[in-house]
């Protein structure tokens, strides 16, 4: 019998104080996809990013097939066979999508000039492999949406031979259809004798995909199951340490109330053609569709991030006509704001979580000449620290010490600071643990029991199950379908996220 | 813990800059002396208010190559004023100031509305500001007199002319306004992140505007303060103020990436500059070696700071 591809033994991690790797143990087995699956901080990205050459272990023993194995850098790891696809992305915008694949070994003559040929034909073949036939490799990657970018980035993972390939979160930002390719591809490889190690929050898809899970918790494993053996359930239930009830509702009932914002006819370039939309006080309205479809263009120029080439929007019962020229506008209007890119339009990195939490409360010129309130920005901190539970050790560290679950809470959280009537969230769950995807979860319910409107923008379509009253569908710039909560079912829903790419007769 | 660190980064700087003295005074029997002090307490409200604009600017993420040139078009401006016009003395001054001001908020906007980088638009201004400065006073120094004089007395009951006091007071403020104010707050999140303070609800573009003009006032202050000791309005005057406001600033801890600075610590590396120049002068160093040294205080200073922050940071984190 071969040995185990990788083997991990009494593996020890720790910064400063805090355990992040308590004596953990696993085993990989050659041609298996083995995910690996935990909540906020049980050690999930250390183990990946240590296996991976990122970081190093303080203790411990690796073997991968029975020999020594201790990476000192992602270069090394590579060289050895393990290739790790990052969870942030990790694209040079400047460069093209083929420079992008091969950086770390473009082909060369004479071992100078880079050979354009040579990198075109092995992009190609690259891009092939993941379903991108029709991207030209010579694209600039800063042209590409958030769910090209990370298929590009498994593409350059997959271009290189490996024996263990490492995917963090990698669905997050895909489309259905992209992620069944990744899958097919993923199946593939395991056929030929690669092993993954898949690291997800949406435990739903694992069943299709893993042979075995592991169960990370506070840094140790607490189970490694076969998959069939294992229950979304059971899952939660390992991962938290109690016994939890069945994923409820967190949106109860239908509620109707007064008009919050109408939308008539609003158009942006080609992205957003003719959406008109109403959302009511006290109600979770989901936008769901295809990475693409418009979402983010519509839930930005709602807020005043960018303009609208035309339409019309209204706030209020009353319809007052709403036209912000910036996000200070809308914020002023009532409105709250939670982008897609956390890295890059979330935080603010180096500060700390006091100062992030505070950032909307605080965000009216009118109070420029004010001295910050020392009391009242602790107790503002401690709200939303205590009723999101952000785990930070003190309101002092730097957010970007914090997991992207924890930063994400903050990211939501710090709106409570104000008086909002109207959310706009867009894909306030991606790449966001399952404890902190409830808390988001639970809160949004909440502030929409308390009267306030709420539009949220996922591609993740347990997502929109779970929450909203009402789930309209965009397709390539328009509204293709409305459906009650009662009524929204998987089939009828991805029909309708196509639906606008299908007939090339639309407006 | 950050307190603490906070006052290490201090304690770092007032050691370096005892060292200074210290050394000064060992190769120079003469630099102990209140001649020397003189000078050094001379050259520190100019070089102090532009650098306190400069640290506004930089902290909020941009850069402002404009304040030599202001600083001599707010003389400029005082003296065609009181010279040229006849003016009352504080019409001067409020034409100077406003002068100031004006090419500074000039620049927040031009940076706004043409979405161009300060370093290139302040670069432009630089020229501009300084050509006319030559306009006004038709490139001949305007003698004042005793009109500005009552900058350089002493405060009743101090040793330090009002200039100086005025520096001080204004660093406490700008210290304050920094630290304390909501305004403050927004300076550092729209250095720190720009796109994430824009959709957090706040207006960069009117932080920007604001850190410009104060930027301008304060270079412009600083142009009064020196013209008043020179009791000349020179229109080439404050050349190569940016720079030195710019390392006062750097040497103090501010980064140029901009969300990370510190009105105090510019203070403290506006002393250092102020005190090596005095200081070399005072040894009789040649003008060429003293510029290679100013230079090398400026590398080692900024290269030693981010050592030492490593270190203290590395055992904070170890014994969290």
């Amino acid at each position: 019998m071969p040995p185990p591809r990788l083997t991990i033994q009494a593996l020890e991690k720790s910064f400063g104080a805090n355990r992040v790797l308590r004596r953990l143990d696993l085993t990989i087995a050659p041609g298996e996809i083995h995910a690996l699956v935990g909540g906020n901080g049980a050690g999930k990205s250390t183990l990946s990013k240590i296996i991976a050459g990122i970081a190093t272990a303080d203790a411990g023993e690796l073997r991968l097939d029975g020999a020594p194995y201790r990476p000192a850098t992602r270069l090394a790891a590579t060289a050895a066979g393990v290739v790790m696809v990052l969870q942030e992305l990790n694209v040079l915008p400047t460069l093209s999508v083929a420079e992008n694949l091969f950086l770390s070994n473009l082909p060369r003559r004479g071992g100078v000039i880079v050979n354009r040929r040579e990198l075109q034909s092995r992009a190609r073949l690259a891009l092939g492999r993941v379903g991108l036939t029709h991207l030209d490799p010579d694209t600039p990657a800063a042209a590409l949406g958030i769910g090209h970018q990370q298929l590009v980035e498994i593409a350059a993972g997959l271009a290189q031979s490996c024996r263990l390939l490492i995917l963090d979160e990698p669905t997050a930002a895909l489309t259905q259809g992209e992620i069944e390719t990744l899958f097919r591809l993923l199946a593939e490889l395991r056929a030929h004798g690669t092993s993954v190690l898949y690291i997800s929050h949406r435990l739903n898809e694992l069943a299709g995909l893993a042979d075995r899970v592991s169960v990370l918790r506070d840094g140790q494993l607490v189970a490694m199951l076969p998959i069939a053996d294992t229950t979304h359930d059971r899952l939660i239930e390992l991962m938290s340490g109690t016994k939890t009830a069945p994923a409820a509702r967190a949106a109860v009932g239908s509620a109707a109330g007064q008009l919050a914002l109408q939308l008539r006819s609003v158009r942006i370039g080609t992205a957003v053609r003719d959406v008109s939309l109403e959302l009511h006080s006290g109600e979770i309205l989901g936008l769901g569709g295809l990475v693409g479809a418009g979402r983010t263009e519509l839930l930005r120029v709602i807020y005043g991030a960018d303009r609208r080439d035309g339409g019309e929007m209204f706030l209020g019962a009353d319809r007052r006509p709403f036209a912000p020229r910036s996000p200070a506008d809308a914020v002023a209007a009532g409105f709250a704001f939670v982008p897609e890119d956390r890295k890059q339009h979330g935080i603010l990195a180096p500060r700390s979580v006091r100062e992030n939490a505070n950032l909307a409360r605080l965000a009216s010129r009118h109070l420029w000449l004010r001295a910050v309130d020392g009391t009242a920005e602790a107790a503002a901190t401690s709200r939303v620290v205590d009723s999101l539970a952000v785990r930070c050790t003190s309101a002092e560290q730097p957010i970007a010490e914090l997991s992207g679950g924890n930063q994400q809470k903050l990211v939501v959280g710090r709106w409570l600071g104000r008086e909002v009537r109207i959310w706009l969230l867009d894909e306030p769950t991606r790449g966001v643990d399952v404890d902190a995807r409830r808390r988001i979860y639970a809160l949004l319910a909440e502030r929409a029991a308390a009267g306030e409107a709420i539009l949220v923008a996922s591609s993740d379509y347990e997502e929109l199950a779970t929450l909203c009253h009402r789930v309209l569908v965009m397709s390539n710039g328009g509204i293709t379908a409305e459906f009650a909560a009662a009524d929204l079912r998987p089939d009828t829903f991805m029909a309708a996220a196509f639906r606008g790419f299908a007939s090339t007769t639309a407006a | 813990m950050h307190r603490l660190h906070r006052h290490s980064e201090f304690l770092f700087f007032a050691a370096l800059l005892a060292l200074l003295v210290g050394l000064f005074s060992a190769w120079s029997d003469h630099f102990w002396s209140p001649p020397t002090f003189d000078t050094i307490a001379n050259r520190i409200p100019q070089l102090a208010l532009a650098s306190l604009g400069m640290t506004f600017v930089l902290v909020a993420g941009g850069i402002d190559l404009s304040v030599g040139s202001v600083a001599a078009l707010a003389g400029a401006a005082f003296g065609g004023c009181v010279i040229d016009l006849g003016a009352p003395v504080f019409i001067g001054v409020l034409a100077g100031l406003g002068a100031g001001l004006a090419c500074g908020l000039f620049n927040g906007l031009v940076v706004n509305w043409l979405r161009m980088p300060s370093f290139i638009v302040t670069l432009g201004m630089l020229e501009i500001v300084r050509g006319f400065a030559y306009l006004i006073t038709h490139s001949q120094t305007r003698y004042l007199g005793e009109r500005l004089d009552f900058l350089q007395a002493a405060i009743p009951g101090t040793g330090v002319s009002v200039a100086f006091g005025l520096a001080i007071a204004l660093t406490a403020a700008a210290h304050f306004v920094l630290t304390r104010t909501v305004f403050g707050r927004h300076v550092v999140a729209v250095g720190t992140n720009e796109e994430a303070a824009r959709l957090a609800g706040l207006s960069p573009s009117r932080v920007r505007a604001v850190v410009f003009a104060l930027s301008g006032g304060f270079a412009a202050l600083g142009g009064l303060c020196h013209i008043a000791r020179l009791s000349a309005a020179d229109p080439n005057g404050g050349t190569g103020l940016e720079l030195s406001a710019i390392a006062a600033a750097v040497i103090g801890g501010t980064s140029l990436m901009g969300g990370r600075g510190s009105m105090l610590m510019t203070f403290v590396g506006v002393l250092i500059i102020a005190t090596l120049e005095s200081g070399l002068a005072h040894l009789g160093v040649s003008e060429p070696v003293k510029r290679v040294v100013t230079g090398l205080v400026i590398i080692g200073a900024v290269a030693a700071e981010a050592t030492r922050s490593r270190f203290a940071a590395r055992r904070t984190f170890a014994s969290r």
